[in-house]
C-alpha cells in the first residue's frame, strides 16, 4: 500500500478572472521506504502539492490518501491526529522552538499527542541517536549550526511512528556539505521505511531521490526512469 | 585526464612497479577513470624516453616487475603541471546548447519539451552519481570525483532551467525575440556551421 496517494488532485485559488490553477489533475504515489523529489521552478505548484499531501490544505477536486485513508472522509479531529502521529514536516527555515533543547523539540510532537514527557524524551533521544545527533541533544537551537538545526528538524519530523516525511526545500539555505548531511539523513529515514516527498528546484538535492517528478504550471509533466546500478557509470571493462 | 602526470605524482612518493602504479592510479581517481595496463606501460615508456622517470637497469623490458622512479626533471614537470590552470578561456562547443538553439528555429518543435528531455536525462545521471556517493561516503577520492560530475551536470540543469524561463518570457513579449536577433545570439555562443 502506498503511504501517500494523490488521485487527480486539482487546486484552484480565487475565482473568475483572478482564478489561479495551482495544481491540475496531479496523481502521485509514494511507497514506504522511497524518496520522491518533486522538482520545478517557483510558482509551479510544488509547495501546494506538499501542503495538500500533508492535509494542511484541501484540494478543489481529486482525492488524497495517507496510509490508505481518504482525507476527505476524515473528521477535523481525525485529520489533526493523523498529522500529529503519521506525518512529519520539514521546512526551509527549521521552525525549532528556541526555548527548548534539541531533544525537547524532537519530543514535542509526542508530548502534544499525550505521551508522557519521560517516554517522549526517551523516544526523542532515540531518534537523535539514530540520526547521529546524540551529542547535540541538550543544546538549544541557538547553540546549533544551521545544518544541525535542520537535522534536528528532520529528527522531529520522523519521531515516534511517523511514516510520511514532507520536506519543502529542506536544504535551502545550507552549504553543500550540510545539504548533503540533510539528504543523507532523509535517506536513512527512508531505509527505515519512511516515505518521503521532497520538493525543490535544486537538481543536486533532487538527485538523492529514488524518483524525480517534474512539475510545471501545476501539472506533472515528466519523471525519471528507475535508475540502473552504479556499474553503468563506473565501467565494467577492467 | 593526464595519465602522464598522474603517474609522475604516484612516483613522487617513491619508486614503484608498473602493476602497483595501475592499482594506485585507479584508487586515487576513485575508479571513475578506468585505465588499462597497456596505457600505463606506453605512458611509462614515454616518460622514460623524455627523461622524466628512470627504471631499474638490466630487468626485462616492459615487465610488470620493472621498477620506476621519478627524476629531478620529472619533479619539476609535475610541480609546473599542478599549478597550470587547464584552458577554459574559449567556450566549448556544447552540443546541448546547440540543440536548444536549433530547436528554437525548427517549426513545430516545442522547445520546452526538448529542454525537459535533456533535463530528465541529466537528473537521471545525477541520481546515479549520487547513489555512488551515498554508498561510498568514506572514499575521499571517489567523493571528490563524483562531486565534480554532479556540479558539472547540475550546471547544465541550471542552464536548462534558465533557458526555459528565458524562452518563456521571450514568447510573452514577441518583440524581444525577432528573427534578426537570432544570428547574433548564435555567434555569441560560438556556434558555426
Amino acid at each position: 500500500m502506498s503511504m501517500l496517494e494523490l488521485r487527480q488532485v486539482s487546486k484552484v485559488y480565487g475565482q473568475g478572472a483572478a482564478e489561479v490553477h495551482a495544481l491540475r489533475e496531479v496523481s502521485l504515489e509514494v511507497d514506504p521506504g522511497t524518496m520522491v523529489a518533486v522538482m520545478g521552478p517557483s510558482g509551479s505548484g510544488k509547495s501546494t502539492l506538499l501542503t495538500i499531501a500533508g492535509s494542511l490544505e484541501e484540494p478543489t477536486s481529486g482525492q488524497v490518501l495517507v496510509a490508505g485513508q481518504h482525507l476527505a472522509t476524515m473528521s477535523r479531529n481525525d485529520k489533526a491526529r493523523l498529522r500529529r502521529q503519521s506525518i512529519g514536516y520539514v521546512f526551509q527555515d527549521f521552525n525549532l522552538l528556541p526555548g527548548l533543547t534539541a531533544a525537547e523539540n524532537v519530543a514535542l510532537p509526542l508530548e502534544l499527542d499525550g505521551i508522557s514527557a519521560r517516554k517522549a524524551q526517551a523516544a526523542g533521544l532515540r531518534v537523535l541517536t539514530d540520526l547521529g545527533l546524540a551529542d547535540r541533544a541538550s543544546n538549544y537551537p541557538d547553540q546549533l549550526s544551521g545544518g544541525e538545526r535542520q537535522r534536528v528538524a528532520i529528527a522531529r519530523a520522523v519521531v515516534g511512528d511517523r511514516r510520511l516525511l514532507l520536506a519543502d526545500e529542506p536544504s535551502g539555505a545550507l552549504d553543500s556539505a550540510n545539504a548533503e548531511a540533510v539528504m543523507r539523513m532523509i535517506r536513512t529515514a527512508c531505509k527505515q521505511d519512511v516515505a518521503a516527498v521532497v520538493v525543490t528546484h535544486d537538481a543536486q538535492l533532487a538527485s538523492w531521490a529514488d524518483r524525480v517528478v517534474f512539475i510545471r504550471d501545476g501539472r506533472i509533466i515528466d519523471q525519471t526512469a528507475p535508475a540502473p546500478g552504479p556499474e553503468s557509470l563506473l565501467g565494467q571493462d577492467r | 585526464m593526464s595519465v602522464r602526470h598522474a603517474l609522475l605524482a604516484l612516483l613522487s612518493e617513491g619508486p614503484k612497479y608498473g602493476l602497483r602504479l595501475r592499482e594506485e592510479f585507479e584508487a586515487g581517481t576513485g575508479e571513475v577513470w578506468p585505465l588499462n595496463i597497456g596505457q600505463v606501460y606506453t605512458t611509462l615508456q614515454r616518460l622514460e624516453r623524455d627523461g622524466l622517470i628512470e627504471s631499474d637497469d638490466g630487468e626485462e623490458r616492459d615487465s610488470p616487475q620493472k621498477r620506476f622512479r621519478i627524476t629531478a626533471e620529472g619533479e619539476h614537470e609535475l610541480a609546473g603541471w599542478l599549478r597550470t590552470p587547464p584552458d577554459m578561456s574559449s567556450p566549448p562547443r556544447d552540443e546541448l546548447v546547440i540543440k536548444v538553439l536549433v530547436a528554437l528555429q525548427v517549426p513545430g518543435i516545442d522547445v520546452h519539451e526538448v529542454i525537459q528531455a535533456h533535463r530528465r536525462y541529466l537528473v537521471e545521471l545525477m541520481q546515479q552519481w549520487t547513489r555512488i556517493k551515498d554508498e561510498a561516503d568514506r572514499d575521499l577520492a571517489l567523493g571528490l570525483a563524483v562531486d565534480a560530475e554532479l556540479f558539472r551536470l547540475e550546471a547544465m540543469v541550471r542552464w536548462l532551467d534558465a533557458a526555459d524561463g528565458r524562452i518563456q518570457r521571450a514568447a510573452a513579449e514577441p518583440s524581444a525575440r525577432s528573427r534578426d536577433d537570432l544570428p547574433r545570439v548564435k555567434r555569441k555562443a560560438g556556434v558555426t556551421r
